[in-house]
């Protein structure tokens, strides 16, 4: 059992339910849109340097089409609806919240995931600072927190300014503890451990 | 969310063309407000365009003023030297609304068109006019703390959420658009939202079909710009006010079923009005629903204070 990743575990079990569902599904669908040709499409995503292709009902969102189709579930689902950040990702390097937006959308796009900035041996220097300085609790904030981290400095970088910078005109941007705030809004981390979080993200940003 | 098909456009005429060709379909383009919409079955659209891959262009010099693409990101307006330098209000009316993320996704035409709305908006479960015509108003009578109190009517107190919109009809910008036969028109900004009136599902003047493609400004009026935003957060809230100031002109969010432009309050100070007379001016038809009674005086000491700060 414990060589089984809990996914493929899950799945598993709830096979013979899941086929039994479809059934009745099908037939209260929209008869306006019951033609499945109209509403499934082939759609090829870039995640992570690979290209994949699935079968995807239009309405799966980038997120599901990661979770649920290319096994990478290190972005996670928390409120679905682009309050929480949870599903950050970055799409041709811009930070976004992967739920509110549809697979079918990013054909061409370089998607990155949590999985996509580094591996257990070989962390991605802001997911090294999170580690460092206990930057969560439970954790399932975590990979949007890392992966909108990281899109943020790069924001930073370009010399973006935020609703705290005191002169949006301004030619250099100074990132305190006040602009990491105000940048990071987007990301909730209900185990409160948002301290140690811009801890991290100074450290990871040259900024400590 | 209810099913649907999907076409990707390359044309914005072609897409006019195919929107208004369908009842039940509808544009995307960021999909930030739509698809929040779409999974709670509010928005059940049955085919989408995506428009997010036509190319309407960046952000570039036109009469010595600015020509946004519609697809432009909110925060790449917001990062937009030109803009942070000579449209200050917009500048930081953009980063006053939503989160890092959601600013990388909403496009400039998208935050126009995103719906007025609130929280009985989102609850199906009770009567709301703008969601079921006819089956009344519960904010009115109920918690109605972010809602109107401006040009409201007994059919909706909803509040247009846009910041960004605030800035653009302080500024005095114009819509460019195509219709669905392909012809172009242009909308003075303050003319694009309606008021409620007795048709609240109508938001905007926008025929069917009808589909912006560029968000037009002129050079900068004479005189300082800001904006200033009051909310429960320090970040990432709606507004309960907002008030944009460019020159001598003045807009206000968080008030009404659009954003709001203080013709009255600008008259008057043009006139020789004090600022308390020109702010009594432009609230002297405010009415509040209970709740939100706290706003009336609220947007009198911000503008007060605004408008101090600017002289």
């Amino acid at each position: 059992m414990s060589d089984i990743p809990r996914r493929t575990f899950l799945k598993g079990t709830i096979a013979v339910p899941a086929v039994g569902m479809t059934g009745i599904l099908a037939t209260v669908a929209d008869a306006q849109v019951a033609d499945k040709s109209a509403t499934h499409r082939q759609v090829k995503l870039k995640l992570n340097g690979k290209d994949h292709s699935f079968d995807l009902d239009l309405r799966t969102t980038l997120l599901d089409a990661a979770r649920e189709h290319a096994s990478l579930t290190g972005s996670k689902k928390g409120c679905d609806h682009g309050q929480c950040g949870a599903c950050t990702m970055l799409v041709n390097g811009r930070r976004i919240n992967s739920c509110l937006t549809l697979a079918v959308m990013h054909e061409g796009d370089d998607i990155q995931t949590i999985e996509g900035l580094g591996a257990p041996e070989n962390l991605h220097p802001m997911q090294a600072a999170f580690v460092e300085h206990d930057g969560f609790q439970c954790g399932y904030c975590t990979s949007g927190q890392i992966c909108s981290a990281v899109g943020m400095l790069d924001e930073a970088k370009q010399g973006w300014p935020s609703h705290v910078t005191e002169n949006v005109a301004t030619e250099r941007i100074s990132l305190s503890d006040a602009e990491i705030r105000e940048r990071m809004s987007g990301n909730i981390c209900r185990c409160g451990a948002y301290s140690n979080i811009v801890a991290a993200i100074k450290d990871a940003g040259g900024l400590a | 969310m209810k099913a649907f098909s999907y076409e990707r456009a390359s044309d914005p005429a072609e897409a006019a063309r195919a929107v208004a060709s369908s009842p039940r379909a509808k544009f995307i383009a960021g999909g930030t407000n739509l698809l929040d919409l779409m999974k709670l079955q509010i928005e059940t659209p049955t085919h989408l365009i995506d428009v997010s891959r036509i190319d309407f262009g960046g952000i570039e010099e036109k009469d010595g003023g600015l020509r946004i693409g519609a697809q432009v990101p909110n925060s790449t307006l917001a990062a937009d030297r030109r803009v942070r330098e000579r449209y200050t209000v917009l500048a930081q009316a953009l980063l006053a609304g939503a989160s890092g993320q959601l600013r990388n996704k909403a496009t400039t035409g998208g935050n126009l068109l995103q719906r007025t709305r609130c929280y009985y908006f989102y609850d199906t479960s009770k009567p709301c006019n703008k969601r079921k015509p006819g089956s009344g108003c519960s904010a009115i009578g109920g918690f109605n703390r972010m809602h109107a109190i401006l040009g409201a009517s007994d059919e909706c107190i909803a509040t247009h959420p846009s910041d960004m919109a605030v800035a653009m009809v302080a500024l005095d910008a114009t819509v460019a658009t195509v219709k669905s036969d392909g012809s172009p028109r242009t909308i003075p900004i303050a003319e694009l939202h309606r008021l409620p009136g007795e048709t609240p599902h109508v938001e905007t003047t926008l025929e069917p079909g009808e589909l912006i493609t560029h968000v037009d400004l002129p050079p900068p009026a004479e005189g300082p710009q800001s904006y200033r935003k009051v909310r429960d957060r320090a970040s990432y809230a709606f507004a309960l006010m907002s008030v944009a100031i460019a020159g001598d002109a003045v807009a206000m969010g968080g008030v009404a079923h659009k954003p709001w432009r203080a013709a009255k309050l600008e008259k008057a100070r043009k006139d020789g009005a004090s600022t308390d007379e020109a702010i009594n001016a432009e609230l002297a038809s405010a009415k509040g629903y209970g709740s939100n009674d706290f706003k009336i005086p609220l947007v009198k000491r911000v503008l007060k204070a605004a408008l101090a700060a600017r002289s």
